[in-house]
Order: structure tokens, then sequence, then C-alpha cells
């Protein structure tokens, strides 16, 4: 059916306001992602983005006392399928090894500035007092799943290699080379002093009463509570006492954090 | 009606303009209003890391309550579908598959404009949402604090036993989209104070307490908030419901700012100043249309 020519203009008239206002709305929403990007790319505009993260570690540890635990579970609770992220079966030749022979000769130290450097083996580490504990595990992606973990209490370890007094955190170095790369692409996660000695922190050699899977990190991984699933490391060989974090990998503590996510991972 | 007769046997007693808004109550109604705008874009970002929704302490996988997600069709074309229990309706274009920049279809939770950093990045979108998380935590307290002191919650939002008894006229009025006129203007009617009082009370507060749920840290500080939210994943499902209903509240809240009128509306939530619209061609009501 043709318009008539009157109609015919309003139409087109109309069309055009419409088309218009449409524009007009794109280009605005477009201007506001465009500057949220901008922003979002901007190394001023994170830093003032990123300080809300000390502020949370504080807030956080005025209300939350040294030993305070992480919530425990029944063995009812259990996931019944819990989620492996990350490395889930680390390439590198010199794991693969470990993983044929059975871990015997994987050797963990415990190193830096400490005053009696340490190499334990799987036996040597579950020939100590263990703690067993059913925790949540919470993922930095929003998911959580409950397991059950045996393993070594970090704080005895640390005790008996005895900490200098310069030491302020603990490195985590691990085995397993994220992404494909080098040797600068090793996962690796850093804690302060306070979590070291947290009766729930270990060195978990078991999960819901096996031995750890290659996917949840064989044979030993840390078990952090009361932070997000990436401070959980996995694959563990050498663990670092440090006064400071500025020379390792990116400076920031992680692998993770490396790449923008918060040191602090307790939230 | 009580308040209608007062209304109009005093009518030339009704001010031209009233000063409706405190100085700390514009300000803070608009650094939460920015707040609450990259809260949600920025949390609707972090929501693709995984983008379904569960009930209990863990994430059930196999029984999600909600899931965004793509799928391919028989002839491959990616299809966006959005499972809610166990019924799955196809949203593509909007949820699970929209457009990238080019036009062309991906697989994505939701569409570039409603994501804050546009493109897929949890680590920053983190960032924006927990300064904003301090910043609507402060705005908010002091909002909160300060109209307390004053007493303006207790005076001005909370309701009287009229206001309840007015509960079905309030509906009738809104939905004939009749708005108040001269003294009755000067007042928040029922409707707009259990709206406002559900915000300031339930629905902000409930974001805050769900939120910190999600944090392993405060979890351990105080147990109280995963057992009353009924498990992290519930507390997460909760953001989520809590975060659209600030969505429906604030579509609701544009649509009435528009048919009060905007320019007297926009001005008093700028100035402060607001002017009370006449009642015309109603001698027994100050109920009249606008």
């Amino acid at each position: 059916m043709s318009d008539t020519p009157i109609l015919a203009q309003i139409r087109s008239a109309a069309l055009a306001r419409r088309n218009w206002m449409k524009a007009g709305l794109a280009s605005l929403g477009g201007l506001w992602l465009a500057g949220c990007d901008q922003l979002s790319n901007n190394t001023a505009a994170l830093k003032v983005l990123e300080s809300a993260e000390g502020l949370t570690r504080r807030a956080q540890r005025l209300v939350l006392s040294p030993g305070q635990l992480a919530p425990e579970f029944k063995t009812s609770d259990i996931s019944p399928n819990f989620k492996a992220n990350g490395s889930v079966d680390p390439q590198d030749a010199a794991y693969r090894a470990h993983v044929a022979n059975g871990f015997v000769d994987w050797r963990l130290s415990i190193e830096g500035l400490v005053q009696h450097p340490m190499k334990l083996s799987l036996a040597d580490l579950k020939a100590r007092k263990s703690r067993t504990q059913i925790t949540r595990h919470d993922c930095v992606e929003g998911w959580s799943c409950i397991g059950q973990w045996t393993g070594a209490p970090l704080a005895d370890l640390i005790r008996e290699a005895g900490l200098k007094p310069e030491a302020k955190f603990l490195v985590f170095h691990c085995m397993d080379t994220m992404g494909g790369g080098g040797e600068d692409n090793r996962y690796y996660e850093s804690i302060a002093l306070a979590d070291v000695f947290h009766p729930q922190t270990l060195l978990a050699y078991e999960m819901n009463g096996a031995p750890l899977a290659v996917p949840h990190g064989a044979p030993v991984r840390l078990r952090v509570e009361r932070h997000l699933g990436y401070k959980q490391a996995k694959y563990l060989e050498r663990i670092e006492a440090v006064a400071s974090l500025d020379g390792l990998h990116g400076g920031k503590g992680g692998y993770w954090p490396d790449r923008g996510y918060e040191w602090y991972a307790g939230i | 009606m009580a308040v209608a007769d007062v209304a109009s046997a005093g009518a030339e007693e009704v001010p031209d303009r009233i000063y409706r808004h405190s100085g700390l109550t514009r300000a803070t109604h608009w650094i939460n209003a920015i707040t609450l705008f990259v809260l949600l874009l920025s949390g609707l970002n972090i929501f693709m890391a995984e983008p379904g929704l569960f009930i209990g302490q863990y994430a059930d996988f196999d029984h999600p309550a909600v899931r965004i997600f793509a799928a391919h069709a028989a002839d491959g074309h990616l299809v966006g579908v959005t499972q809610i229990g166990n019924s799955q309706i196809t949203t593509t274009g909007f949820l699970g598959v929209s457009n990238n920049a080019t036009g062309h279809p991906v697989a994505r939770t939701w569409p570039t404009w409603m994501t804050l950093p546009s493109y897929r990045d949890l680590a920053t979108a983190r960032r924006w949402h927990f300064f904003f998380a301090w910043v609507l935590v402060i705005n908010g307290a002091a909002y909160l604090a300060w109209n307390t002191y004053v007493r303006h919650i207790q005076k001005d939002l909370w309701l009287t036993r009229q206001d309840i008894a007015d509960i079905p006229q309030s509906v009738v009025d809104h939905a004939l989209l009749r708005h108040p006129t001269g003294l009755a203007a000067t007042r928040y009617n029922v409707l707009q104070k259990l709206a406002y009082l559900a915000v300031i009370l339930v629905l902000v507060p409930g974001m805050v307490l769900t939120g910190l749920t999600m944090s392993p840290g405060m979890d351990a500080a105080l147990p109280i908030l995963p057992w009353a939210f009924g498990g992290r994943q519930t507390a997460r499902t909760l953001h989520f419901v809590f975060a659209w209903s600030l969505v429906l509240f604030f579509i609701v809240h544009m649509v009435e700012m528009v048919l009060a009128g905007p320019i007297n509306e926009i001005t008093s939530i700028v100035t402060g100043w607001y002017r009370v619209p006449k009642a015309h061609s109603a001698p027994h009501s100050d109920k009249g249309a606008v």
C-alpha cells in the first residue's frame, strides 16, 4: 500500500526522529562504555580502585582475630563433585617424572629467611602431627565446594625451621607452568605471617580421605582457609621466607595478583 | 477522607514551594545512584565468571537455580539459553549469546553494554566492585545515621496508622496514574514510603550483607552470616535477587518521576526545592490528575 505524499513525509520524519533518538542513546551508552573501559586501562584510575584492597585488608584484620577459624562442616556436607580449577594436569617434565614414580623423589624445601632450611619428603610430612578439617573452598569465580583436607599444620614446620626476624611473608613456589609459558609463568602465591601461624593453615596431602589427586595439586597443596581459591597453591615444591614480595615475578606476590587480582584474598 | 478535607479546606495555606530534600540527602542520593550503577555493571561482569546461581553452602553444578549459557543448535548456530529451575528459554541476542563489537554472535552471559568493563575481565571488574562497595557502605551509613538523627526517617518515611489505612486507595491512585496535589503532595504517599523503606532498610543492607557473606574472611569473622543466609551460594543468589529488585525499583522510580513531572522532581533532588502541584478541577479531592 502506498502512502499519500503527506503521510509518507510524516512517516519519514517520525522515522528520522526515532533513528536520531536511537543514535543519541546508543552514542551516550557508547560514550559511557568507552569512558569506563578507558578508566579500566588507566594506571592512575586503577590505582584509585585498587586502594580499596588496603581498606578491606585492614578492616578484615580488625574484625578477624588471628586464631579465628573458618567455618568447618560435617562429612555429609562434602561436595559430591569438587571442581578442580587452574592447572589440573601440569605437563612440566619435572612434574611428569614425579607423577611417574609416585613422588618418591619429590622434596619440599623450606628456605629463605629461616634459621634451619629443611627438605622434606612426602613420608616426612606424613610422619608429623596432622590436622583434618572439612572446609569450604571459595573460587574467585563465584562457586564454592566443600572438601575434607588432611595435612601438616604449617605453623609447626615453620617454628621448626625458625623464621629470621626480617621475614614477613612465605612464598609458595609451585611445579606447574600456567598457560604453557616459561619459568616466569610458574604458579606461585604468598601469605602473611598471620596466616602462616593460623591453626587451619595446612600443607595438605589428603583430600576426602584419599591421597591428593593430580587435579587437586598432588602431592601437596596449601590450605589457607579464610582466603579465596587462588591462594590455595597446588603442586608445591619450595616454600621461601622473604622480607618483601617486590623481587618475585611481577612483584605482586602471586600469579593472579600479578594479573590484577587482589593479593589479600579474604574477599 | 480527613487528609483530603484538610487540603481542600485550607487550600490557600499550601505553600508554593517546599524545601523537600536536605543537602545531605541530595548528595547521598546522587552518590548512591552512580555507585549502584557501577556496582550493577561490574557485578554483571563478575557474574560471567560463573554464570549460574545455586542454593546451599556449595555449588551443586548439576542443579543450578539459574544458569545462562550458550549451546549449539543442530545447524551449528549459537543459541543463548536461560535456565530457571528445570525450564529453559531461548534468549539469543540478549542472554547467553549476543553480538560482539563487529556484529557477530558470541557466547556471552550479558551483552557488552551491560558489563563494566564492557569486555570480560574478572580482575578489573572486582576492583571496580569493591571500591564502590566501600563508597556504598560509607555513603549509606552517612545517610542512615544523619537522617535517623534528624528524625527524617521517623517523621517522613515511617508508616503512620493513617498510611496503613490509605494503602487500598494508594494502590488505586497508582493504578490510575493519579498523583497527589496540594498538601498531600508535600508528603510521601504510602506506597512511595514502602518503596523507599524497602530500598534503605532491606535491599541495600541486604546487598551489603549478602556481599559480605561471599567473603571467606568475613565468614570466619562472623559465622552468623553464612548461617543466616543459608550458605554462601544462597547468599550469592540473594545478592543477585536483591540487585535486580533494585533495578526494578529504579525503573518504577524513573516512571513515577516522569509521570509526576520530571522537571520539578529533578529540580527538587538537585536544589532541594519542590514546587507543590496545585489542586485544580477536583474540589473535594487533593488527588487530582497531574
